[in-house]
């Protein structure tokens, strides 16, 4: 057997399309809650208001400096197994449910940091026309500040969801059968293969995140608002 | 015109009106169900615990024995701690490199040093770190109990390492023109311009990033958790289900974490105001880089007037 048959037994015996399936799903449904949470967060910390400031910085500070593998470990040891708190009767949804909440909480952090640094190419006369015109704090974050800051914090949200897409290999701790799991038993049952099959799953990730990369460069030039 | 200088301030740029008599008054109500609610959660949670058995005494003083702090939780900090510091130094030799690679004259080397670059920068940590353990394991002469800990500073340098490379380039970039065109004009070569001139410089320009580097680097060596080497996590995890405290002693370790990551974070955040002064960079924040999240907190932002702070 040469070496490319090897390579293609390898496809047909292990299910690799279906693992990077699983972790682009999680990046899709965390990415989505990360970005509604992010919002929230950044909204909470623009506002006037002083506890809600203080409730999203403590957020921010707390879990941007906690590992992603702790809160992953946490979520299992500690919510699900004291708790109880189920999302479904099925194992394996019900840790990919818990997979994808700990990725939208950890990574909201980093999507209100963006979302904050998109404010900051705000220029202040654009919020003091808002309120020359009679806009609130929520009308004037709606419909002034947040449709700017977005489009100027396209390369840091860009950054955010790669990080997630490669952070989602972390849920192997909440044993969600994923890539990085996959490549682990993949090498532990055919060790010859060990180089092939690094460079199999490297070149997953490659795939999807430089493309992701391109499309970010390419979005931050396209809506950058002139100024 | 007195009147147009007021607000282009802009560290104390005015979003928003300061709020208000019935604003504050609106607050006080919201501020007092917030934290009713958050009472109502609080007792829900301890419930469930008490009922539980977590909040026993002995679970929490369990965390602050001699015996788990010289057996477990110090051991574990010094393999976190070890692990990152020679993570660090190896991914400044490596990115040194590499970003010298990036800028170098020679075509080749320009695009070996990008593939190179590229490559680590998009697999992710975990990948490589479990490769390096199951290659190494097989393939090397390394002891088993020493592989965990290779593999961990191997995944880490590869990966930040990259990073690093690209900081040095876009901070050699961000160098004015100038610079370099001195350096030529001097007679120096342009590798010697671009080691004696351009790197010092940029160096000290990226080193605010640098550091929140370095606390990438230090939360990442919780993935070591996943295979197997014995940092701060899985002692943490050792010792707890040794004492069924698990969700005790993993919260302890979280906020250890925290603790060294906060100190980190706050001393980048003092060194880049620090450092601003030191360098002839425009004081221009180094772009984000792909995959990059741990960027320098952006200036702080307030987006109203402060009470007394109207100007």
């Amino acid at each position: 057997m040469n070496f490319f048959d090897q390579l293609g037994a390898l496809f047909t015996k292990y299910d690799v399309l279906g693992a990077f399936w699983v972790n682009i799903q999680l990046t899709f449904w965390a990415g989505l809650g990360a970005f509604v949470l992010g919002s929230v967060l950044a909204l909470m910390r623009i506002s006037p208001v002083p506890s809600l400031r203080f409730v999203g910085t403590a957020y921010v500070h707390t879990v941007r400096n906690t590992p992603l593998t702790i809160l992953m470990t946490l979520a299992i040891l500690g919510v699900w197994t004291q708790f109880q708190l189920s999302f479904s009767t099925n194992f394996e949804t019900n840790f990919f449910v818990y997979a994808v909440f700990v990725l939208a909480f950890y990574h909201a952090a980093f999507v209100c940091e963006a979302i904050r640094s998109g404010v900051n190419t705000v220029p202040v006369g654009q919020a003091e026309a808002a309120r020359a015109i009679g806009l609130g704090f929520f009308a004037s974050a709606r419909l002034i500040i947040f449709p700017q800051a977005l489009r100027g914090s396209i390369t840091p949200l860009g950054n955010t969801l790669i990080a997630l897409a490669k952070n989602t290999t972390v849920a192997t701790v909440a044993s969600v059968a994923e890539s990085s799991g996959l490549m682990k038993s993949m090498i532990e049952f055919d060790p010859n293969m060990v180089l092939a099959i690094f460079f199999i799953f490297a070149m997953g990730f490659v795939i999807i995140v430089v493309p992701l990369g391109v499309a970010t460069t390419r979005f931050s030039r396209k809506l950058a608002v002139k100024r | 015109m007195k009147l147009f200088t007021a607000s282009s301030d802009t560290s104390t740029s005015v979003l928003f009106d300061a709020p208000g008599p019935r604003t504050r008054a609106l607050t006080r109500w919201f501020n007092l169900g917030a934290i009713a609610l958050l009472a109502l959660f609080m007792v829900y949670v301890l419930s469930v615990m008490g009922a539980k058995g977590q909040l026993e005494a002995e679970k929490w003083t369990d965390l602050f024995t001699a015996k788990a702090w010289s057996a477990y939780y110090l051991p574990g900090l010094v393999s976190t701690l070890s692990a990152a510091a020679i993570s660090v130094i190896t991914s400044i030799i490596f990115g040194t490199i590499f970003g010298m690679a990036r800028l170098a004259q020679s075509k080749i080397i320009r695009w070996f040093g990008t593939v190179v670059v590229e490559f680590f920068r998009a697999v992710p940590v975990l990948m490589m770190m479990i490769f390096f353990w199951l290659f190494l394991g097989k393939f090397s002469a390394f002891s088993p109990s020493q592989l965990p800990f290779i593999a961990v500073v191997a995944g880490l340098t590869l990966y930040n390492g990259s990073v690093i490379a690209e900081l040095l380039r876009s901070g050699v970039k961000q160098l004015p023109r100038g610079q370099g065109e001195a350096g030529l004009a001097i007679g120096l070569t342009p590798g010697q311009t671009l080691r004696s001139i351009l790197i010092p410089q940029a160096m000290n320009a990226m080193m605010p990033a640098l550091l929140s580097q370095f606390v990438v680097i230090l939360k990442d060596t919780a993935l070591g958790y996943i295979i197997s080497y014995p940092e701060l996590l899985a002692s943490a995890r050792r010792i707890g289900s040794g004492d069924g405290n698990v969700l005790q002693t993993l919260l302890l370790a979280a906020i250890v974490f925290i603790i060294v990551n906060f100190s980190l974070t706050s001393l980048a955040g003092w060194l880049s105001t620090f450092m601003s002064s030191r360098t002839s960079a425009p004081k221009k924040k180094l772009h984000h880089l792909p995959g990059e999240v741990d960027d320098p907190n952006p200036p702080t932002m307030q987006m109203f007037v402060l009470p007394g702070h109207r100007k």
